[in-house]
């Protein structure tokens, strides 16, 4: 079986062992890998829809959709690209360093810990390992214990399509997180909330672990009013589904909240309620549609979030929930006070505050007041504003006129700022993020300039001057004697 | 952190505490969120007053290198100043193209839309710096973090006192005092910058404070750039040109700071064979740079401090290293100077194979044939530059591959910090992140990708209530294929 005991010391040694015979900085090695990955995918593909059936909920299309399909998508592009990725790029030379060739020469990092979450199991796990192989790094991931089953499928998966001596999977809850953190590992890249995010970057910092986190934060939307009816039906769509659509509003870059302006916002209500209904139907929990909340402890969280005062009244639609079947309805809040908790702390399911605004410019001052998120979005067409929204705001990702479409373009980085994380992913990002980009500089022995060296005097600080300000001319004039000074 | 001759400044009374950092950041940021430090012309005109400053003071530079550390008036200008001044030109010149945004193709599966990376300042930055090259090592990053659009605060190092009063009066004058600070001071003020949230911190220094920098930054989940140090190893084969090589050695050892340099060779390896004539190379050439008497040549730096002094002659006092030195071995207390020193063939557990030297002594280790070279380097913490000297292809190409370090370069010394197109940072102990030319804009940016989508053109397959056409759909999408998209639609897969 892929899960390993206790002794992670002695699996990380073996780690090291196989990273040091070289195997996984070979193409052929790396290719292996991301076709296992791809053969994974496609052959298990009914485990994988059990799995996250049984722990989030998930219809099997949401589930190919954010888990399968992308990390496919993703696979395919790495294997499309590595031979680009892996080669050495030339780096420009000044004169001064004449004769020289200058190049940049990507290597892999050694071991990397890889911990993920709980919300997109296959993804954000299978995700992060393309990139740390694509770089030709051994790998230990430690999926969440939150999701337990699928965390087993993984590690069964991995144990039977990867190879065990360069990519182990250790199960199990934070206890063995931590034990994992006490030791050293050439890059940690983590995906979660803040404050395990800071757990892992004070352990890394006792070994000067270069780390990523993914983290989350509330990200905003700005919904500017809709006069055209396809423009509205296409709109609604997508803020349901950027809210409710993927893992019930359970995920880093959902939309948390709405910003909009007060005369339009009885009518978004409106428009909201509609495609609601429509999308998942009179009887949503029966629906199949919408991922469940993953346990009782994020349950009750979210059930207190809606108890607060004035927080309950604020609410226009939904409310309901089941806690047997760990349901909650979508529910649409509608300016509940902005010190409560729902309105501090990100949400994280399906929870829906619209905040109101005398104009919707006034989204811009809001936004800025609180943290960075690690995504803003932004469904308008009025270009002032979309200009206003990316030069006066900052977050790790803007989109306009969607939702987390952004996580599938592999040209984008994809990563946070501030409290949203930092360090970043997708596409060759990732194999850079698992990368170290080597310097590297060779020169010939041809012209080497007497007077670089020491008795010092002044004339060969002049000659030094003029060639270290790129003034050939004047260089070749003191050399000359017929100039004094540079 | 080791508060090593502190001086007091004379306005030593007021106490920069957590609370003074506190409000120090709060003004910074303030600056930060009316966008001064965002626009162009700001950016350019800090840049502008920092060569004019350098051009302007340049005397002064000279003398508190020379009060703080006797570095030679070339050095202070060749390794401080000139690398200074090319990089603030460079960030001027290239500005408007930095801060460009850059468009990025986007997927079949979200067409239509157009998508970019935007450049943005990530806020208020922390720069502490080093002792060793105090102009350099604090006024590099600040024309990164000032090209990036920051705010920045500057701690240079206590251990150099005149550099770092000289550049406290120097930013007060020429730059924007409401975006740009200098706190001076020891472990007392750092601590106390330290607790405060900061966009980034860039630390350049040892490991062992870089951890506690780390520490402090995880608190505050603040990204850090650590530019450490290592011992970095200098491979010497038999096929060079012996005496370019040894010149180009003694130049990168001795004629940096005396050797008080990161990137300064800290051990050669060579051959038994070839070491006799390697040394005997070595040591001509030191008498011709520096005269018989080494120890008192105006060319050398001296030692920094009295606490680098006693640590480095505790490196010679072990007997089984002291036994082995073939050329140099004075000291001078008073003076703080060593003079050029070689070991040959140190123990492999003495501390001055074990710790960065950091100083002017050579150890030079001898192996049976020049690969055990490339095994011996690999063996031990990854350096921040390692050196190759060889006219061999193939040794090169397996020297580049095999050995990980911040920098590789060959046939010389410490050049590629000129090169301002190559990174420069360290991997594993040797730290983290990079600097130098647009990579020193990027380290102080966040990348932020930007997406447009119209609603025109949407994929209903994405979204629920979920059908078996859709999952059909929504494969052929992702795989890309137009013709597999064509087939889904009509209904054929």
């Amino acid at each position: 079986m892929g899960a390993v005991g206790g002794d992670f010391e002695g699996d990380l040694k073996e780690l090291r062992e196989t990273f040091n015979s070289g195997k996984t900085r070979e193409a052929s090695w790396r290719r292996s890998q991301l076709h296992g990955i791809l053969s994974l995918l496609k052959e298990r593909e009914s485990d994988i829809f059990k799995a996250l059936n049984q722990d989030l909920g998930k219809h099997h299309v949401e589930a190919y959709r954010d888990e399968i399909g992308t990390v496919a998508k993703s696979a395919n592009y790495a294997l499309g690209n590595l031979k680009k990725w892996m080669g050495s790029k030339r780096a420009k030379v000044p004169l001064v360093a004449f004769p020289s060739r200058g190049k940049l020469v990507p290597e892999p990092l050694g071991v990397v810990l890889i911990i993920s979450s709980w919300n997109f199991p296959f993804g954000l796990s299978l995700g992060q390992i393309i990139g740390a192989i694509a770089a030709g790094n051994a790998v230990i991931l430690k999926p969440s214990e939150l999701a337990p089953t699928c965390s087993s499928v993984l590690a069964n998966t991995i144990y039977n399509y990867l190879d065990n001596s360069a990519i182990k999977v250790v199960e199990g809850g934070s206890s063995v997180g931590e034990k994992l953190l006490q030791l050293k590992f050439d890059k940690i890249f983590f995906t979660g909330g803040p404050r395990v995010g800071q757990i892992v970057t004070t352990a890394a910092a006792k070994n000067l672990t270069p780390v990523t986190l993914e983290l989350g934060g509330k990200c905003p939307a700005v919904v500017d009013c809709i006069s055209s009816s396809w423009d509205e039906k296409i709109a609604m769509k997508r803020i349901i589904w950027g809210k409710f659509g993927a893992c019930a509003g359970q995920v880093c870059i959902g939309i948390d909240y709405i910003l909009t302006q007060k005369k339009f916002a009885p009518t978004l209500v409106e428009f909201l309620k509609k495609y609601i209904k429509k999308s998942f139907g009179d009887n949503p929990m029966g629906s199949n549609s919408i991922a469940k909340i993953v346990n009782k402890k994020h349950f009750s969280r979210l059930k207190d979030l809606l108890n607060e005062p004035d927080v309950k009244t604020s609410i226009v639609y939904g409310g309901s929930s089941n806690e047997e079947n760990l349901f909650i309805e979508p529910t649409i809040l509608l300016d509940p006070p902005l010190d409560t908790t729902i309105m501090t702390e990100e949400i994280f399911g399906p929870l829906l505050p619209i905040i109101t605004l005398e104009t919707i410019e006034d989204s811009i001052e809001f936004i800025r007041s609180r943290p960075k998120p690690l995504a803003i979005y932004g469904f308008t067409n009025n270009e002032k504003l979309q200009k206003r929204m990316i030069c006066e705001t900052s977050s790790g990702s803007i989109t306009f006129n969607d939702a987390i479409t952004q996580y599938l373009i592999d040209t984008m980085p994809f990563g946070g700022v501030g409290g949203s994380g930092y360090g970043r992913y997708h596409g060759k990002f990732s194999f850079e993020e698992f990368s170290h980009l080597k310097a590297v500089l060779v020169r010939g022995y041809i012209i080497d300039f007497g007077f670089k060296y020491p008795p010092w005097n002044d004339k060969k600080l002049q000659l030094l001057k003029s060639g270290l300000q790129y003034n050939y001319i004047t260089l070749v004039l003191i050399k000359l004697g017929l100039k004094s000074k540079a | 952190m080791a508060s090593e001759d502190v001086k007091n400044s004379p306005a030593a009374t007021v106490v920069f505490d957590t609370v003074a950092a506190n409000s120090l950041v709060k003004e910074l940021r303030s600056t930060v969120i009316a966008g001064k430090t965002k626009s162009y012309e700001w950016r350019a005109s800090q840049l502008k007053s920092l060569l004019k400053m350098v051009e302007d003071r340049d005397k002064e530079i000279c003398d508190a290198l020379f009060s703080d550390l006797s570095k030679p008036e070339t050095e202070a200008f060749i390794h401080e100043m000139a690398l200074m001044k090319a990089s603030c030109k460079l960030a001027l010149k290239k500005l408007k193209d930095w801060m460009k945004p850059e468009k990025v193709k986007t997927t079949l599966g979200t067409f239509p839309s157009s998508a970019e990376i935007v450049p943005e300042p990530l806020g208020v930055v922390l720069i502490i710096s080093a002792w060793n090259y105090p102009f350099l090592l604090s006024v590099d990053p600040v024309i990164g973090a000032i090209a990036a659009g920051n705010a920045v605060v500057l701690k240079p190092s206590e251990i150099a006192p005149a550099m770092s009063s000289l550049l406290a009066k120097l930013f007060g004058e020429y730059l924007d005092n409401s975006a740009i600070k200098v706190v001076e001071g020891a472990v007392p003020e750092t601590s106390a910058l330290l607790e405060q949230k900061w966009d980034k911190i860039f630390y350049t220094g040892n490991g062992r404070v870089g951890r506690v920098i780390m520490a402090a930054a995880a608190k505050h989940l603040t990204p850090v750039v650590l530019e450490l140090g290592g011992k970095c190893p200098v491979l010497v084969d038999s096929d060079i040109d012996l005496t370019v090589t040894a010149k180009r050695i003694i130049s990168g050892k001795w004629g940096c700071n005396n050797g008080q340099t990161c990137v300064a060779p800290d051990y050669i390896i060579t051959t038994k064979n070839y070491a006799p004539v390697l040394i005997d190379s070595i040591k001509h050439h030191l008498v011709k740079f520096y005269g018989e008497d080494a120890l008192n040549s105006l060319d050398l730096s001296r030692v920094v401090s009295s606490n680098h002094f006693a640590r480095l002659t505790k490196l010679l006092d072990d007997d089984r290293v002291s036994g082995k030195i073939i050329h140099g071995g004075q000291t001078d207390k008073s003076s703080l100077k060593i003079a050029p020193t070689i070991v040959l063939d140190a123990p492999e557990d003495s501390l001055i194979m074990n710790e960065e030297i950091f100083g002017p002594l050579l150890p030079i280790i001898t192996v049976n044939k020049i690969e055990d070279g490339i095994n011996f380097i690999n063996s031990r913490p990854n350096p921040l530059a390692a050196y190759l000297f060889t006219n061999k292809q193939q040794l090169k190409e397996e020297f580049v591959s095999n050995v990980s370090a911040g920098g590789v370069l060959i046939n010389d010394i410490s050049l590629h910090l000129m090169v301002n197109t190559l990174p420069f940072g360290g991997v594993g102990d040797s730290g983290m992140g990079a600097y130098h030319g647009k990579f020193s804009f990027d380290a102080f940016s966040h990348k932020k990708a930007v997406l447009h989508r119209s609603f025109f053109g949407d994929a209903p397959a994405r979204y629920p209530p979920y059908t078996p056409g859709k999952l059909r759909l929504l494969k052929a999408l992702l795989d890309g294929s137009i013709l597999g998209i064509i087939r889904a639609l009509f209904g054929w897969s």
